[in-house]
Order: structure tokens, then sequence, then C-alpha cells
């Protein structure tokens, strides 16, 4: 027996439940859409009006000692993340609003001063909107050529094809670390090395990876990696972009305005070096300090044990919605966690989710942000499971359950 | 919510056994539907003679609310005139959004009755739009014509 069986059999997610104070005031609530958004912590949504009630003032401004509390609170969140994913130093953790929008800020920033026109950006066919239309802009402003890496047999990353792709003009290589609708762990150090080899840096989508694998971005190696704070247990409104500091000082700033200049004329400004240069604005300081306190939440459970509960309840899940009759597993072969995508022949996923929505199971239905991957499997939508922390075996037989009673209703 | 409110028989076999599912090549009037939020896709043919409505039919792909709800659409459209089809519309589109009654001539109130079991969509808000998809379509195709674009149900 390894030690990751162990650790998933220590784990308790009913016992995990009941710090997430929406399951009380929900009592029933069969929830399976994590993957959208995960349910909060009592100690982020307690610690967020604690942080209000004793130390709010804005940051990097004031004298007053109780903005310096302030500050030093925003500044120990970001420290917080650069020991969560392992960065070397503080300042290469910028605070964004989420993955988006630190999709939006490579794209902007390094992306119209280091590419030229005729130069590739390389994504792969399961990404998520966010991180296909950032790089579409690029190529209507400079002329960038955006390919696709398409998924193979098995659902996954077809990384021969991937390989194949690259060449001297890539620059850059923009991939999910998991997809969101299939939950598929890419192989990702096989991208940032191929990649490497041809010189081209690699930025990673890490909202589905972050909150349920160990993820050290210098053992990685890769370049720029965005998260968003809510999917990892944190508020809306927060999320990360790192990137190598030697990256970030080679970068221009992407929005003007406070905080991010040394000294403003009428003429001229001068801008602060990273994260500051990044950092317009006075930022969404409740967030990262949300954000700080669910990091810690989920160290405390343990990420190696959240990645060995996830990946085992996901073959759990995987395997039971299989056995149903007419139940479609979307790349059903491939390595995943936290997330399923499936099908039932003859029964739409809209009318499937509001069958289990009265079962009070709550999964996505739709494209999920995801058209070009629905439109490459030939679906025009999915019904998707996914998991948190607080899931366990029983949302799956709630799952199978209500899937059950749906075929029954529509007879199929 | 009693599940058998939203997906009576009717709607059940309209969207297992759509009526009018199909093309018009002789149609005088069209239009796409797109909901893009679940992908789903509705085309209305229609031939107009003179001012009434002699075919209506549809193709498309979608949940068995938007499918129940086009089928159901072309069985009580067809043999109307313009204005009392317009009459439809509105009166069908009043009670599955605000739940608004706007009676319709004498004529039309068998018709009217028929599109009832479409109305237990106004307790999901989420899913009005799969009811309401088919008939935008066809307000649009109305107005403008054989319509190239894609109407929303916005």
């Amino acid at each position: 027996m390894n030690a990751s069986i162990d650790i998933a059999a220590a784990f308790d997610p009913i016992a995990l439940r009941r710090e997430f104070p929406i399951f009380a005031r929900n009592p029933g609530l069969v929830f399976l859409d994590t993957a959208a958004s995960a349910q909060k912590p009592r100690t982020v949504i307690e610690g967020i009006a604690d942080y209000y009630s004793s130390d709010y003032a804005n940051v990097h401004r004031g004298v007053y000692r109780l903005s310096a509390r302030s500050t030093e609170r925003f500044e120990q969140a970001r420290h917080t993340v650069r020991r969560f994913v392992n960065a070397a130093d503080d300042s290469e953790i910028v605070f964004v609003r989420g993955a988006t929008e630190g999709i939006n800020l490579v794209a902007r920033s390094w992306g119209t001063t280091f590419p030229r026109s005729g130069d590739e950006v390389i994504i792969s066919e399961m990404e998520h909107h966010s991180n296909i239309v950032p790089w579409q802009f690029l190529r209507d402003q400079i002329g960038i050529r955006l390919r696709i890496a398409p998924i193979g047999a098995d659902g996954g990353l077809d990384l021969d094809a991937f390989a194949a792709l690259l060449s001297e003009r890539t620059k850059l290589v923009a991939m999910t670390h998991v997809a969101n609708v299939t939950g598929h762990i890419l192989p990702v150090r096989d991208v940032i090395r191929l990649a490497h080899a041809k010189g081209a840096k690699v930025l990673l989508d890490g909202c589905q990876a972050l909150p349920r694998i160990p993820v050290d971005v210098r053992e990685l190696d890769c370049d720029f990696y965005v998260f968003s704070g809510h999917k990892l247990y944190g508020p809306t409104g927060i999320g990360g972009l790192y990137a190598k500091r030697a990256i970030l000082d080679s970068m221009p700033p992407w929005q003007g305005g406070g905080d991010m200049i040394e000294t403003v004329t009428f003429e001229k400004s001068t801008f602060q070096p990273p994260p500051a240069r990044f950092e317009a604005g006075t930022p969404d300081i409740s967030g990262a300090i949300g954000l700080d306190l669910a990091i810690n939440f989920i160290e405390s459970i343990g990420r190696e044990a959240i990645f060995a509960h996830e990946r085992a309840l996901t073959k759990h899940a995987v395997e039971r919605l299989a056995g149903i009759p007419g139940v479609r597993v979307v790349a059903a072969g491939a390595q995943r966690v936290g997330a399923v995508s499936f099908t039932v022949d003859g029964l739409h996923p809209h009318d499937l989710a509001t069958v289990l929505d009265t079962h009070n199971v709550a999964v996505r239905a739709g494209h999920h942000c995801a058209q070009p991957l629905m439109d490459r499997l030939g679906l025009d939508a999915t019904t998707r499971a996914s998991f948190g922390v607080y899931s366990d075996e029983t949302d799956i037989d709630a799952l199978v359950a209500a899937v059950e009673a749906a075929r029954q209703i529509f007879g199929v | 919510m009693d599940l058998r409110e939203l997906y009576q028989d009717v709607i059940l076999d309209h969207a297992r056994h759509p009526r009018n599912f199909r093309g018009l090549p002789d149609a005088s009037h069209l239009a796409h539907g797109h909901n893009p939020l679940c992908g789903d896709r509705v085309t209305v043919f229609m031939k107009i003679e003179a001012d009434h409505i002699a075919a209506v039919s549809f193709e498309g792909r979608g949940c068995a609310i938007s499918t129940a709800s086009a089928s159901l659409m072309t069985e009580v459209l067809t043999g109307l005139s313009l204005s009392q089809a317009e009459a439809m519309f509105q009166s069908f589109h009043a009670r599955v959004t605000t739940g608004e009654t706007i009676a319709v001539e004498a004529d039309l109130e068998e018709a009217a009755e028929r599109l009832e079991p479409l109305t237990g969509v106004r307790t999901y808000p989420a899913r009005v739009k799969c009811a309401t998809l088919a008939w935008h379509a066809f307000d649009a195709a109305l107005k403008g014509g054989v319509v190239a674009g894609i109407v929303k149900t916005e």
C-alpha cells in the first residue's frame, strides 16, 4: 500500500464540510460545481470581516500605524502565495482579479513587447475562453499566429502533435494545467521541456490545478502561472500571476494609475519595479487577505492529501457514471482530477441539470466556457460534476441516483 | 418543485416526436435562433401566402423544453393570419416571462390553451429562454423575411 492511499483513507470530507457554512445553511445540498467556484470556509468568511473590523485602511499610502498594519497584512498575503507556489521571491507574485486578468496582463504587456508579426503562440484545444480570446486580441493587434495543439484519441493532450507545432517561431505556449471540462491533467513538464528547448516561454493556467495539485513553479520551471482565488476556496475578485522576476522586469506596465509609479510629471512618469508596476490603483485588499486565509486552510488539510482524495473521488465518479446505461464520459481514458464531464444518450444536459437540481444536486451544464473543445468533441453541451475538499462518495451516490431518476422521467 | 409540472406528458411527447420537424424548401421566411448559453440552435421556416401562414416548420437541436416549444409553436401557428400569429407570440412570451395574461381573440383561445404546458418554465428562471427561443426566431422571420443573421433570446 502506498502513502497516498493511507492519506486518502485518513481524509475526512464530512468533518471538512462542517467548516463550510453553506452546507449548514442549505441542508441536503450536493454541491458538485466546485470547478466553477469553490465554497468558502468559515475561516475565510469570518477572517475578511475581522480584517475590516480590526485592520482596515488603504495600503502603501498612509504614514499612520493602521495603514502600515493593513499594508503588512496585504504583503503577508503575497508572501503566502509565494510560499504556496514556491516562487523565489515575493516580487514575482502580482495580484490580479483572477486568472482571466492575469492572462490579459501577460498578453497586453509581454505579448505586445516581445513577439513580432508572424511569431506564434500555441494554445491547446482544451482551453477555457479566457486563454483563447486574449491571444486572438494579440493576433489581431500585432499579427501573431495562433496555433492549436490538438487532443488525442483519449481526450488528453496529444504531446507528439504539440511537439510538431513547436518551432523557432514559437514565442509562447499558453496552456491549462488541468482542463476545466474534462479534469484532464496535462503533461506540463513535457510541455515546458519541449517549449523551452525551442526558446519559447510557457504560461500555465492553474485555475483547476492549484486547488488540487501541489504546484512548485520553480520545479516546473514555467515562466508564468495564473490562478483565481475563488476556485481556491478564497473570495472572488482576487487571483495571482506568478512570473519569473527577470521576465517581469522586462515587461512594461499595462495599466496606469496610483501605486505603480515612482514619479509623475505632466511630461513623463517613471514606474515602480515589479510587482507594484502591474498593480495600478487600490487593490482588492480584503480579497488578498481572504486568499491568504484560504491558502492557510488548504495547507492545514495538506496538499498531497487533497490531491489523493480528489483523484480517487474523480476515478470513483468516472466508474460509477460509466456504469449507467447511455452515459458517456468525455475523455474517459485521460489522466484526470477534480472534474468529470458526461452526456446521457437522449437527454439534453440542461434537462438533466434541471432534474438534478430538483434532487438538490448542483452541477454545471453547458459548454463550460470551452466552445472550441465542444466543437471538437462534436457536442453542444455536457454535464460536469466537479469536486472539492468537502466532496465525498455520498455526493456521487446522489448524482448517480438523480441521473437514474432523469432517465426514468425521459424514458431513455 | 414538482418536475412533472415542467415535464408534462405533452412536453415529453413533443420533445421525443417533434411535429413539423423539417426544412421547407419553398419557405418565404426563415430565421435562425441560437442560445449561446446552452448551445441550442433552431431554424424556423415559414411559407407565408397573402396575409396568412400557410406552413411553419423547424430544424435544430436542443433540450426537451426548446424542442417541445418549437414543435407546439408550429402546430398552433399554422393557418393563422400574420396579426393573429404576432398576437400569439406576444401572449405566449408574456405568459412565460412575466406571467402576465394578454387576452387573445376568441378564435385563438383554444390554440393558446395548447401552449399551457409550456408555462411550467416560469418557476425555472434558467429555463425560460429554452421555451422562447423558437418563438423569437419566428418573430424575427415574420418581421425580417429571410433572415441571415442569428436571433438571440435577449
